[in-house]
């Protein structure tokens, strides 16, 4: 069958991802000039990790207790184990009271004291209550419905949906734009970009467990690596340590009982019912104080002892907590989980961890750019804001902060660039597109595979052979998956689909392998079994390139580390 | 004994002649429907097309789909250990199998304009 013929794009901006970040920046570029162009792989403001945040946004706006962006970022920093890129993570926090003023002047609805104070909840890692939420688990939803609604009020702003960007363009080492594909008609697309930014958010689909949509495969990082772009900190994946385990919930995220823990404490039990933080230097006895990657490493090593719940983790529980209080703090959630049937009154929970965010990614400077001229990224798509381990409430400032500044660099840098677009240069990514082999190997199934390997091999705890192990088998998914999608484009082709996230998560998987693998030591989310203790020589961010279709590790002092000396 | 969930899919895309398939896919209490067409895509026949995005939290509003005649979320519909008819939406324009196009008009790559 002949391809349908490609459909030709142009603008000054290219977001590609419309989540938290990517909604931000197209509506910053649109107000400083900018004819945008927002797509998203699935429907826009649907997908990607915003409209699943059911928790909170850290920002020091000092409205329940006096507090300082200085605060904010010292925790931010300690969060980050050493690791942080400091100038990202000031940004972050100086930024977000602006941020979070500008989503309340937009209707978000954030929760309110009687006097009109907004709300602020104390998270574990910070030092005071910081941060600002949705009553109830609407956090996310809601700042994703309130970008929505703001990118559609500028009506020039163009949103595209269905749209699947497979390959970045670049020419005379700027970026040109992109190539991708429409999942509804299977049509091959262009789109000739004086700027692009990537708002693709995070990795958390190559783990089986996981708290974010099925789009995040890692996309983003794929895009810019192969456009040439630098990756950092990619081994640092964060595993939130109470997703849900059991009984099975349906119609809730996995994530939902942080605002539980933070509202009303709860208390983690093994499988003798007794508080076991306490073993690991934290002391809760039911209130809210453990770090997530201490979270995760106590449950975890719980399990291994044999003293975790059936299901395979440990026990949440709010059985101490008067029903009428459950009541008052979650109206409506408890009756959904009534109809789950589960009474928290009654019986605990069970939770485990559960891959949610990732630290690592696109390296940038203050200013949003990477490596590649006019090529900026935003949100979770960037690396280095959160080092080692990020502080709970920071994702949602990050996505919007930098997709507010990143949309405003990249409008002042297309005032002046000239299209860098040539067909040639986007010879090679449309000729994958035309690429009609027979149909491999069931690319669903390779999915699963991937998502067990990384699950089993490159979790929160790793040793030597068991990320040489993951790497071998992620090679051999890789082989298997064959040089092109099978069979001709067509409307809605899942396993189309599949091969190209494919292609993007086994790069990402070998990306986080890889660095695993060189990092010889623990700290934050990355925990290495045959090297458990934290090593000062080891203050350092690994950036990844590509050379020849492979990842390549360089070591750089962390620039944290040089600030703290100075 | 182990129960079986049957899903009767209506398949095929626009201007195709629709066929049924059926497919048993064994009962774990408290499964959605969306699992059992996940786990379908896996072990059966990845090219069953249906839309999600967030899997599980009803928050993305993707799979909304047609079970026994009535509109319903994918992810919140139990899967029951019985036969199951699962349609795409009949007022909706058919993408394939069980994906409509569901997107706001202006977000159609169609509808863009072009260089």
């Amino acid at each position: 069958m002949a391809q349908a013929e490609r459909i030709r794009l142009r603008c000054d901006v290219l977001v590609i991802g419309a989540g938290g970040a990517g909604m931000m920046a197209a509506i910053a570029a649109d107000a400083a000039g900018a004819d945008v162009l927002l797509v998203d792989r699935s429907l826009i403001g649907r997908g990607g990790a915003t409209v699943m945040a059911q928790m909170t946004v850290a920002v020091a706006l000092g409205e329940e207790v006096p507090d300082d962006v200085r605060h904010h970022l010292a925790d931010t920093l300690a969060a980050g184990r050493g690791l942080c890129n400091p100038h990202l993570a000031a940004l972050l926090c100086e930024h977000g009271p602006a941020a979070i003023r500008q989503m309340d002047a937009w209707h978000v609805g954030w929760a309110r004291h009687p006097d009109g104070r907004i709300r602020q909840a104390h998270a574990p890692g910070h030092d005071r209550p910081r941060c600002a939420y949705v009553d109830f688990l609407a956090t996310g939803p809601a700042v994703s419905r309130t970008l929505r609604a703001q990118v559609q009020r500028q009506a020039r702003i163009r949103r595209v949906g269905d749209l699947c960007i497979s390959d970045l363009v670049t020419a005379d080492g700027a970026a040109a734009g992109a190539v991708g594909w429409s999942v509804s008609s299977g049509a091959p697309v262009s789109i000739a970009a004086k700027c692009v930014i990537i708002a693709a958010g995070g990795l958390t689909r190559l783990y089986r467990r996981n708290s974010a949509s099925a789009n995040m495969g890692g996309d983003g990082y794929a895009l810019a690596l192969r456009a040439g772009a630098d990756l950092v900190d990619m081994e640092f994946v964060q595993f939130f340590p109470i997703g849900h385990l059991a009984p099975r919930l349906i119609g809730m995220d996995p994530i939902m009982w942080d605002p539980f823990r933070y509202k009303l404490g709860g208390r983690l039990l093994n499988a003798d019912m007794r508080e076991f933080t306490d073993d690991y230097g934290v002391s809760e006895d039911g209130t809210y104080r453990i770090t997530r990657d201490l979270a995760t490493y106590a449950i975890c090593k719980e399990v291994e002892a044999g003293r975790g719940s059936p299901a395979g983790g440990v026990y949440l529980s709010f059985q101490h907590v008067d029903p009428a209080l459950l009541s008052a703090a979650f109206g409506p959630v408890i009756e959904r989980l009534a109809k789950n049937g589960i009474d928290l009154a009654r019986m605990p929970v069970e939770v485990a961890p559960i891959a949610h965010y990732h630290m690592g990614g696109i390296r940038v400077s203050p200013a949003l750019e990477t490596g590649i001229a006019n090529l900026f990224a935003a949100g979770e798509a960037v690396g280095g804001a959160n080092g080692a381990n990020r502080l709970s409430g920071n994702a949602i400032t990050e996505a919007l902060v930098f997709g507010r500044l990143a949309g405003e660099a990249a409008a002042r840098a297309a005032r002046t660039a000239a299209s860098a677009w040539h067909e040639s240069a986007a010879a090679p990514a449309l000729a994958l597109l035309a690429h009609e082999g027979a149909r491999g190997p069931n690319p669903a199934a390779l999915v699963a595979a991937l998502q067990a390997v990384m699950a089993r091999d490159v979790g929160p705890f790793r040793t030597a052979a068991g990320l040489a192990r993951a790497r071998a088998e992620i090679a051999a998914l890789t082989a298997s998956l064959g040089a092109g999608p099978g069979g001709a484009a067509r409307p809605f082709d899942s396993a189309r689909l599949d091969w190209f996230d494919l292609r993007n998560m086994l790069l990402v998987a070998d990306c986080v392998a890889a660095a695993a693998q060189a990092r010889r030591e623990s700290r934050g989310a990355h925990q290495r079994e045959d090297f458990p203790a934290l090593k000062d020589d080891w203050t350092v961010n690994q950036t990844i390139r590509l050379a020849d279709g492979h990842p390549v590790l360089a070591p750089v002092p962390a620039s944290g580390a040089a600030m703290a000396a100075q | 004994m182990s129960l079986v969930a049957h899903l009767l899919v209506r398949r095929g895309s626009a201007g195709e002649t629709a066929r049924w398939d059926r497919f048993a896919v064994p009962f774990e209490r408290g499964q959605s429907v969306l699992d059992g067409l996940r786990r379908i895509r896996i072990e059966t026949d990845p090219s069953l097309a249906f839309r999600f995005s967030c899997i599980n939290a009803n928050a993305c509003k993707e799979c909304v789909m047609l079970l026994d005649g009535k509109v319903v979320y994918a992810c919140t519909a139990r899967l029951e250990p019985r036969e199951m008819r699962l349609e795409p939406l009949p007022n909706k324009a058919l993408l394939r199998d069980l994906a409509t196009e569901i997107a706001a008009p202006d977000e159609r790559l169609a509808n863009q304009r072009r260089d």
